[in-house]
């Protein structure tokens, strides 16, 4: 490993240490809790929506959450290590067939659902989150 | 006025800080930086120490600069660099230099090689605007345009901004924030971007438009010659770092 790669490892693990970072993908609808600032007094905000991305690489990952908001479209584009997100939370598990869910921005309501993902263990059964129910939309 | 640092361009990152804040950094790599003369009042007419970095390889070194680094008793050099001083600041020879020369917090200048882009147009060179797209223009969209007057004045005047050679100049860049030191591997990484490619040679000295910290050591932060024993200076920094 070069230089840089070593020091952008420490400081991964450094931050990873200090706030752990579940494991999601393209899909799946997380919580990212965010320290706001305000004047003095910080507080922390939910924004809630669906993981549509996840780029770049090592210390320069970065994920995409797309929610809409009063009927508008927003995302958000947040670095992975970022000590700004308080806390990371996984909210349900998308089946999805592509890294880049961009053809969401052209979709609204029921088309742009997405199916929740059912991981099977060995012998066939269904892990974990049985609910057959179609999946509501990131809209709220 | 302290002596700079012969560093090495290693690349650069980010880091984010406490505060919630992402700094992108330049890392630079200081290596067997040692100090290997004087330059002497008497002898030259200014006092400097000449500092040398890097390693070569004794067998691509030429006699004359083999017996330079031999009067020195240290290894031949790949670069070397002048820094004047006052002479209360010279370094003893043979010194080797640390990355805690600086101090984290306090601002540096650093001189470097840009990256050379050959021979390039008005446009990349001078930012020109180029012609139009349209309206008539035939194969010289991104030419220059005029370069003067009619018959008078009958000339271009000098200096007239032109294509032409475009990097591989020494460039100062002023003012960079250190960000973090690391002694143990050498390193110093500075806010921002440095002038020139990965593996460049740059000379990092304290700013010239900052006040230099208290903390900051003096003469250098260095190790003597093999020894362990470090002068006062060093031992005072590394309080402070």
């Amino acid at each position: 490993m070069n230089i840089i790669q070593t020091l952008e490892a420490e400081q991964a693990a450094k931050l990873a240490e200090k706030r752990a970072i579940p494991d999601f993908q393209p899909g799946d609808t997380i919580i990212v809790n965010v320290k706001v600032v305000e004047g003095e007094r910080s507080r922390v905000q939910a924004y809630e929506g669906v993981c549509i991305a996840r780029s770049g690489g090592g210390i320069n990952e970065s994920f995409t959450v797309r929610k809409i908001s009063y009927g508008e479209g927003v995302e958000r584009v947040f670095p992975v290590y970022a000590p700004l997100i308080d806390s990371i939370k996984v909210v349900r598990r998308g089946k999805v067939r592509r890294a880049k869910l961009y053809y969401l921005r052209d979709r609204r309501g029921k088309s742009a659902r997405i199916a929740e993902r059912q991981d099977r263990t060995a012998d066939g059964k269904i892990k974990k989150g049985g609910k057959s129910a179609p999946a509501p939309t990131a809209a709220e | 006025m302290r002596s700079g640092v012969i560093a090495q361009k290693v690349g650069m990152t980010r880091i984010f800080t406490d505060a919630g804040e992402h700094v992108p950094v330049t890392v630079l790599k200081v290596e067997s930086c040692q100090v290997v003369a004087h330059r002497t009042l008497d002898k030259n007419g200014y006092v400097a120490v000449q500092l040398g970095a890097g390693r070569r390889k004794p067998k691509n070194v030429t006699r004359a600069e083999r017996g330079h680094f031999a009067v020195a008793q240290v290894e031949p050099k790949h670069k070397l660099a002048e820094f004047r001083v006052p002479e209360e600041a010279l370094i003893p020879v043979g010194a080797e230099i640390t990355a805690d020369h600086f101090v984290v917090g306090q601002y540096v200048d650093v001189t470097g090689t840009t990256i050379g882009k050959g021979f390039a147009g008005g446009m990349k060179r001078h930012n020109f605007g180029g012609l139009r797209a349209t309206h008539g223009v035939s194969i010289s969209h991104r030419s220059i345009g005029s370069t003067g007057g009619r018959q008078d004045p009958g000339k271009t005047f000098k200096n007239k901004k032109m294509p032409g050679h475009m990097g591989d100049v020494t460039v100062t860049t002023q003012n960079l924030k250190v960000v973090m030191t690391d002694v143990e591997r050498g390193l110093i990484a500075v806010e921002g971007a440095v002038p020139g490619h990965a593996g460049g040679w740059i000379t990092v000295r304290d700013a010239v438009k900052k006040k230099l910290p208290a903390e900051a050591p003096k003469p250098g932060a260095f190790k003597l010659n093999g020894s362990e024993a470090a002068p006062a200076a060093e031992a005072v920094n590394e309080e402070g770092a």
